[in-house]
This record gives C-alpha cells, sequence and structure tokens, in this order.
C-alpha cells in the first residue's frame, strides 16, 4: 500500500493543474508475461500523470487477430518485436511509435531446490521426463529455448521430452505443479526484487540465443490520445525502467 | 490442403473421443442407473457433481486435473505409486480428463432414459421370472436404445470439441496429447490463418453432421 | 365347495405407510377366482402387489399351497416366485412382437415347470392372428388379452389380476370377459383377482374377500357374502345376490330359459345355452319387491315364495334392506321403510318375492 497522502496530492495536481480535460484513459493490451510489471508500472504512471492505464493480459498473438478484427486498444506491449512491427506494415499502428520497452531472459527453471544447477548441465544429463518449453511457433520465449539447447547440441536428444504451453504462463504452470520436472520460462516469472522466489534456475547466458525483444506501439485507435503517448514516454522513464529491471527483465 | 500433423492431430482427436466415449458409456450407465432410480438423499449432490463440468469453465477442470494428476496430487501419488508415472502430457491422461469434461453428456440422456421407461416394465419383467440383471439387458437397455444413441452422438462429438483441459493438461505432444482443437489454436495463434481455416470448417462441418444423424434418427431422443 | 381339502393360500401382511396402512391375515382358497373387492385406496392392490413380491413387506408371512413364498427368514423376490401377473394396463414391452411378449416368460421358466403351452395360451386369448405385431399396433382390448396370455404362458401356480378391465370402455370389457371366464373354466389355476367393479365381480369370482381402510372386512364364498346385511362397504345400486344355476327349460316360442337355483326356478331371457348348462344369476335388491299374496294381474314373471331372515336400514333415511330365503338360496330386496312397515316386516315371516329383472351372467 502506497501512502495514501502521495495519492491524495496526486489527484489534487492533476484536478488543479492538468485538469480533467486532460487525464484520459488509455486502453492497453499486455503481453501476459509482463502482467507483474505492468500492475506496478501502471499504477506508478496514474500518479504521477493523472492518467488512466486500463491493461489487458494475454497471448501477443490473440491480441494481434483481436486488433486485426477492431479491438478497441490504444497500445500494445507485445511479447515480441514481429507482431508489433507487423501491425505498422499492415497500418494498425502508429508509424514510428515503436520502440523495445524490454528484454526477456530466459532461464531454465525447476520447482525442485537443487535441481537445476549454475551451468545447466542437467540438460546434458538429460535425467527427467518432461522438459517444458512455450510452443516456440507462438511465443519467443519458446523460440529462444529452441535456439539454446540447438547451440547446447542437446536439441534432438531433448525433444521427446517436451511438453508445449501454449504461452509462457502455461509453461511455467507446468513447471509449477511438478508435472515437469524443469522448463524454460521467464526469468521475470521466477525472480522477485531480484532474488529466486523458490526452486533452482539457470539463468541462460544471453549469448545462447537471439535477445527476446519485446516492443510497444501506439495502435491507431490511439493516435489522438494523449495518454497513449504519455504511456509510451513513461515506460522510458527511471521509474519504469527499475520496476522492469526488479523483475528479471533488460531494456 | 491439411498437413501431416493436422492429420495425424484428427487421427488421435477420433481415437480420444472414441476410447473417451466407449469407456462413458460403460462408467455412466451405473450412474445413470442410480440417478434415475434412487430414493438416496445424495442424489441431488451427485446429480450435480455429474453435470459440474456443464457449468466449470475448462480451463478450471484443466487446472484442478493438473494439480492433481501431478507429483504432488492425491491422484499423481496414487498412479505413481502404483507404477504407472503421472497422467498430465499422456493420451491416458487425456481420456481420464475427457471422461471427466463429457460425463454430463453421456449420463444425463440415458438417467432421462431411464427414468422415462419407469418402474412398470421393470416389474412385468420381475413377475415374467427375468432377474434383475436379466431385466436390465433384455428390457431397459433396449428401451433405453435412444437415449444410449444421444449419449454416444453427445459424448463422442464433445470430446472432439473439448479445447481448455486438453491445453491444460496435454503438452501439445504430436500424435500423443496435441488433438485438433490445440492443433487449430496454435495455427491462429500463429496467425496461420489459412491453415487454421482448414481443420476449423471441417470441424464446423463434422458437428454440424453429427447433430443432424442425432436429429434424424432420433427425434424424440433429444433430451440432454 | 371343497376349499378344506385343497391346500390354501394363507397371507399375513402388516405395513404401515404415512397415511395408509395395510393390515391382513388371509386364508384363500388355492382354486377358483377370489376376488379382492373393495374401493380405490382399500388397500386391495397393495394386497396383491405384496403376495407378488412387488412391495416389500417386512415381516409378511405367505405360502401358497404349502410352498413358503415369504416369512421371517425367507424373501422370495418376485421373478422366483411362480406367478403370473397381470397389470391393469396391459403393459406389454414395447420392443418386443406380440410372439416375443409371449415368449418372455415362457422362456424364462425351466422346461420340466412349463404345464401351458404358449399354444394353448394363444388359443385361449384368440390372438394366434396378432403374433406379428409390435404393441404399439393393438387396440386395447387386444393388448390385454395378450397381457393375459403373457401371464398363463409362465404356467403359473398363482394367477394375479389387477383390475384387468378397469382400463377398458364398457365394449371392451365386454369382449374380454368371456375370455376371463374361459380360464375360469378351463384352467385349474387359482386367481386372485382385484375389482371395484361389483359386476365383474358377480360375473367372475367364486370367493370374495372385501377391504376397507387397508383391512379384510369380510370373505367368504361369493353368494353368502354378497347377501351379508353386515357387509361393511355399502354397495348401494349394486347390492344384491349371485345364485348358482342350471338351464332347466327353454321355451323356444317366447325366447325364455328356465333357470333352476337351489330354492326355485327363474324365467330369464334365452342366450342359447343348452340344457344343463351350468351359469350364473345375478339378482340386484333394488329388482326385488314384497308382497304378501302371490299377484296375478301383473307383468312379473317371477315371483317365488320366501322367509324373511332380517332386515336394516338402508343408506338412504327412506330405505330398508331385507335379507329373505328362497328355498336354501339368500335374496336381498330394498323396499321403502315405509312400505316395510305396511307390510310389518318381521324375521321368520312368509312373503312372495317379485322379481323384475334377472340378469344371466355367463
Amino acid at each position: 500500500m502506497k501512502f495514501p497522502f502521495k495519492r491524495c496530492m496526486a489527484t489534487v495536481w492533476a484536478t488543479l493543474f492538468i485538469g480533467p480535460v486532460y487525464a484520459a484513459d488509455v486502453q492497453v493490451a499486455v503481453a501476459a508475461n509482463f502482467t507483474a510489471p505492468m500492475q506496478k508500472i501502471a499504477a506508478d504512471f496514474e500518479q504521477a500523470t493523472g492518467h488512466r492505464a486500463r491493461l489487458a493480459f494475454g497471448a501477443t498473438g490473440k491480441f494481434y487477430a483481436q486488433i486485426k478484427n477492431g479491438a478497441p486498444f490504444e497500445v500494445l506491449l507485445a511479447a515480441d518485436d514481429d507482431t508489433p512491427a507487423r501491425l505498422e506494415k499492415e497500418g494498425l499502428a502508429v508509424a514510428g511509435s515503436r520502440f523495445t520497452y524490454s528484454i526477456g531472459q530466459l532461464a531454465l527453471w525447476s520447482a525442485r531446490p537443487g535441481y537445476v544447477d549454475g551451468k545447466g548441465e542437467v540438460l546434458k544429463q538429460g535425467a527427467f521426463d518432461h522438459l517444458a518449453l512455450a510452443n516456440p511457433r507462438l511465443a519467443p520465449y519458446g523460440g529462444a529455448a529452441v535456439e539454446t539447447m540447438n547451440k547446447l547440441g542437446v536439441l534432438s536428444a531433448l525433444q521427446p521430452k517436451f511438453v508445449q504451453g501454449e504461452n509462457i504462463a502455461q509453461t511455467f504452470q507446468f513447471v509449477s505443479t511438478g508435472n515437469a520436472e524443469l522448463g524454460f520460462v521467464a526469468l521475470s516469472q521466477v525472480v522477485e526484487d531480484g532474488k529466486l522466489k523458490r526452486g533452482s534456475a539457470w539463468v541462460v547466458p544471453a549469448g545462447l540465443h537471439a535477445p527476446i525483444r519485446q516492443d510497444a506501439v501506439i495502435l491507431v485507435r490511439g493516435k489522438a490520445n494523449p495518454a497513449a503517448l504519455a504511456l509510451m514516454k513513461y515506460l522510458k522513464e527511471d521509474r519504469a525502467r527499475a520496476i522492469i529491471r526488479a523483475y528479471g527483465y533488460q531494456y | 490442403m491439411l498437413s501431416d500433423t493436422d492429420w495425424s492431430a484428427i487421427r488421435l482427436t477420433v481415437e480420444l473421443a472414441g476410447v473417451t466415449t466407449a469407456l462413458l458409456l460403460i462408467l455412466g450407465t451405473p450412474i445413470a442407473w442410480w440417478l434415475a432410480r434412487t430414493r438416496s438423499a445424495w442424489k441431488g449432490a451427485v446429480g450435480a457433481i455429474v453435470a459440474l463440468p456443464i457449468v466449470l469453465p475448462p480451463t478450471v477442470i484443466g487446472f484442478y486435473l493438473l494439480v492433481a494428476m501431478g507429483p504432488q496430487g492425491p491422484v499423481g501419488r496414487l498412479t505413481e505409486s502404483l507404477g504407472l508415472g503421472t497422467l498430465p502430457f499422456t493420451f491416458a491422461g487425456l481420456v481420464v480428463a475427457s471422461v471427466i469434461y463429457s460425463l454430463p453428456f453421456v449420463v444425463q440422456p440415458i438417467q432421462n432414459a431411464f427414468e422415462a421407461i419407469g418402474e412398470r416394465p421393470l416389474e412385468v419383467a420381475a413377475t415374467l421370472r427375468a432377474s434383475p440383471l436379466d431385466t436390465f439387458f433384455s428390457v431397459v437397455l433396449p428401451l433405453a436404445r435412444p437415449g444410449y444413441l444421444t449419449a454416444t452422438v453427445l459424448g463422442f462429438a464433445h470430446t472432439v470439441g473439448e479445447f481448455g483441459v486438453v491445453l491444460m493438461i496435454g503438452g501439445n505432444i504430436p500424435d500423443k496429447t496435441r488433438v485438433v482443437s490445440v492443433q487449430i489454436y496454435d495455427h491462429v495463434e500463429a496467425m496461420d490463418y489459412a491453415a487454421a481455416h482448414g481443420l476449423a470448417a471441417g470441424m464446423v462441418a463434422f458437428s454440424f453432421l453429427v447433430l443432424l444423424l442425432l436429429y434424424t434418427l432420433n427425434p424424440t431422443g433429444r433430451r440432454a | 365347495m371343497n376349499s378344506a381339502v385343497l391346500p390354501a393360500i394363507e397371507a399375513r401382511f402388516k405395513l404401515d405407510w404415512p397415511g395408509f396402512s395395510l393390515d391382513v391375515d388371509l386364508t384363500l382358497p388355492g382354486h377358483g377366482v377370489t376376488a379382492l373387492f373393495g374401493h380405490s385406496g382399500s388397500g386391495k392392490t397393495t394386497l396383491l402387489r405384496a403376495i407378488a413380491g412387488l412391495e416389500r413387506v417386512a415381516n409378511g408371512r405367505l405360502s401358497v399351497k404349502g410352498d413358503v413364498w415369504q416369512d421371517a427368514a425367507v424373501f422370495r423376490p418376485t421373478h422366483r416366485r411362480p406367478l403370473g401377473y397381470v397389470f391393469q394396463e396391459a403393459s406389454l414391452f414395447p420392443h418386443l412382437s406380440v410372439q416375443a411378449n409371449l415368449a418372455y416368460g415362457q422362456k424364462r421358466v425351466p422346461e420340466a415347470q412349463r404345464r401351458v403351452a404358449l399354444d394353448q395360451a394363444v388359443d385361449m386369448l384368440n390372438i394366434g392372428h396378432l403374433l406379428d405385431r409390435k404393441p404399439d399396433r393393438l387396440s386395447g382390448g387386444e393388448r390385454q388379452r395378450v397381457g393375459i396370455a403373457r401371464a398363463l404362458a409362465v404356467s403359473p401356480s398363482l394367477l394375479l389380476m389387477d383390475e384387468p378391465l378397469a382400463a377398458l370402455d364398457h365394449a371392451l370389457k365386454q369382449e374380454i370377459l368371456p375370455y376371463l371366464e374361459r380360464l375360469h373354466d378351463e384352467l385349474d389355476i387359482p386367481v386372485l383377482y382385484v375389482s371395484h367393479a361389483p359386476d365383474e365381480v358377480a360375473r367372475l369370482a367364486d370367493h370374495i374377500v372385501v377391504m376397507a381402510g387397508g383391512k379384510a372386512v369380510a370373505a367368504g364364498p361369493l353368494g353368502d357374502t354378497l347377501a351379508r346385511l353386515d357387509l361393511p362397504i355399502k354397495l348401494g345400486e349394486d347390492a344384491g345376490v349371485v345364485l348358482d344355476a342350471v338351464v332347466a327349460a327353454r321355451d323356444a316360442e317366447w325366447q325364455l330359459a328356465h333357470m333352476e337355483f337351489a330354492g326355485g326356478r327363474l324365467w330369464v331371457r334365452d342366450h342359447g345355452l343348452p340344457l344343463g348348462h351350468r351359469a350364473r344369476v345375478r339378482i340386484l335388491a333394488r329388482d326385488v319387491s314384497l308382497a304378501r299374496t302371490p299377484h296375478s294381474g301383473t307383468s312379473i314373471l317371477n315371483t317365488l315364495p320366501a322367509v324373511v331372515v332380517d332386515s336394516v336400514a338402508d343408506a338412504h333415511g327412506a330405505l330398508t334392506l331385507v335379507k329373505l330365503r328362497v328355498g336354501e338360496s339368500p335374496l336381498l330386496a330394498r323396499l321403502t321403510r315405509r312400505s316395510a312397515h305396511a307390510l310389518e316386516i318381521a324375521p321368520g315371516q312368509l312373503l312372495y318375492v317379485q322379481i323384475k329383472a334377472v340378469a344371466l351372467i355367463g
């Protein structure tokens, strides 16, 4: 809970100086993996600017289909950099508004303490039945996981043990319930304030896969919305970036 | 138009629906019989439990199954102690999940059929020397045939149409747990709409044909 | 009547349901037709169902011709009781043809115990032309005949019939009754026949158990029991007696038959029965009037001398019911209390009964 006085002051400021004319709502589609940091960022954003970010969380591919079919989103925080680029090319996003708001970090994680070693050797031993990863066709984290295993030379050996989540959240579910002994998840799912929440993990070095760039873009519906612009700007500010980093992302 | 993985998904789906339906007819019969005939105070509770999958989101069922059948869950511990391993990510696991998910669609038509038969034919059969089991096979089953037809078609079709539960516990493994509905979802998510259309249109046609069959063959047995 | 010689049916049942109780301890004859007669709710169907084992009565006792079907230690479920049961609605199996309905019970009876051949049952009920049909293509009467034949085909030691005619209209009843009479005459199977229709009982029953409030309030041979003045249920317009008679003479010119009974002779319409044929006649109390002298100038054909046995008030305050004896046979007469007063009716008094109508009932 925030100190209420600050929130009161922010409201007073917003009312007196920015005025109700300028305080607007913005509809934001957020990649599921960015749920936790975005909730914090949105709260800060509202306090700082008076604008309100209304958040919807989900799979980027689904958002794409919805946006193409007229969904009322004004900003997209995607799980990849392809989808925003594609939307821009198709004229559904505001040209030039695109930027990378975070770079995801891949982690090999197990709910069991001591199961995953600090170098990922466990992959080479292969003494497990199920290895969870996000569907590489759908999720950038899945693609990065495949790339990593390929580089380590274990891909074909491990392929029969794959269980695929439709997104990174479901992948996490498979591992956290113990149904898969280990899996490739987003570091943001297993750390909080820079510390591993439970189990054991290996943070996959950035050199083993192409960076998982997560891009944001203003959609055509949000073109004239000052809150959309303000949110894009706010994502680049230090306060937002501190939160992003605390959740295991880079930028 | 359909790829090999599409066909493998179709094969798997038919197999899953077939095994599930067969199991459901066997399991559902005693449950339906009990529900149709009992005067027990538990009837309401058991009927409600059987009907739960109709109202619960598949994700709820899928989530609880994932937890229950996992290594820490009660079902998972049981299957592991029996040397069967855990059920998620296996065909057997999908069968178990589908049986639970489609249970009301099989039990309820059979139960309705049993209830419609009433007490009298059973009494008649008893006065004609037929034991209760004999009566069940020689009188009840033939009279409940429309109910069984409805149950078979609905159970099969509903299992084919199952998505959420499979998604939650399947792990999307080709030839093992990647069924048609999941395959369609993947096509859509991957923005491969052409491939999605091929399978999705097939599903619509299949569902229509199944219901058409049901309504033509069995115009009175429609109560689900 | 030689019921003492034949092993009998002993039934003792006691049950208490909310709003209904049954408490009977009966010995029924092991031959002929015994009517369980009473108004609806009197417990007659429940008793029949208890005998069939369809109603499970704890602490009941039932033995049929020495064979114990149920007592404190034994409960034979319905399918192990050698009985036949005819339900009010024929309740044929709709998925089976007439033939298959008939065979259903028979093939479940061990061959050694089959005494009624399928053909015999088919002939008796005259349903040979219906064998290939499904029940939904039969008339109500045909269905009930198949139902009866199906029950007979299991060669029952006891045939239970639960108002088999109640669901049928008058014409269909007339269609079936002859078959039931034939059954009565040709088969040596004791029948318990539940009915609330006095005309059916008069026609078919040899014995009667009168049920009221879950109890057997009167039981005995039909003629004696119907003539009782203290019958606890009032039959109203149906009060009367049934007499066994023989065709003693036929008058071709007037198309009348002279029926001889124990106590005299009665003219009835000639239905073509041969001389010496046994038949029943039913005389309703309302059709009998009394006179001190035999009238001559009257349209009434049947006038017989009778002795007053007793009299009681009838249901309506204006009426009285008089029991008389004509030879060995009982007779009931209903007259107004005023007429009874004028005649100074008293037991032992000699009077003449004038019988307006006699129904020959088979």
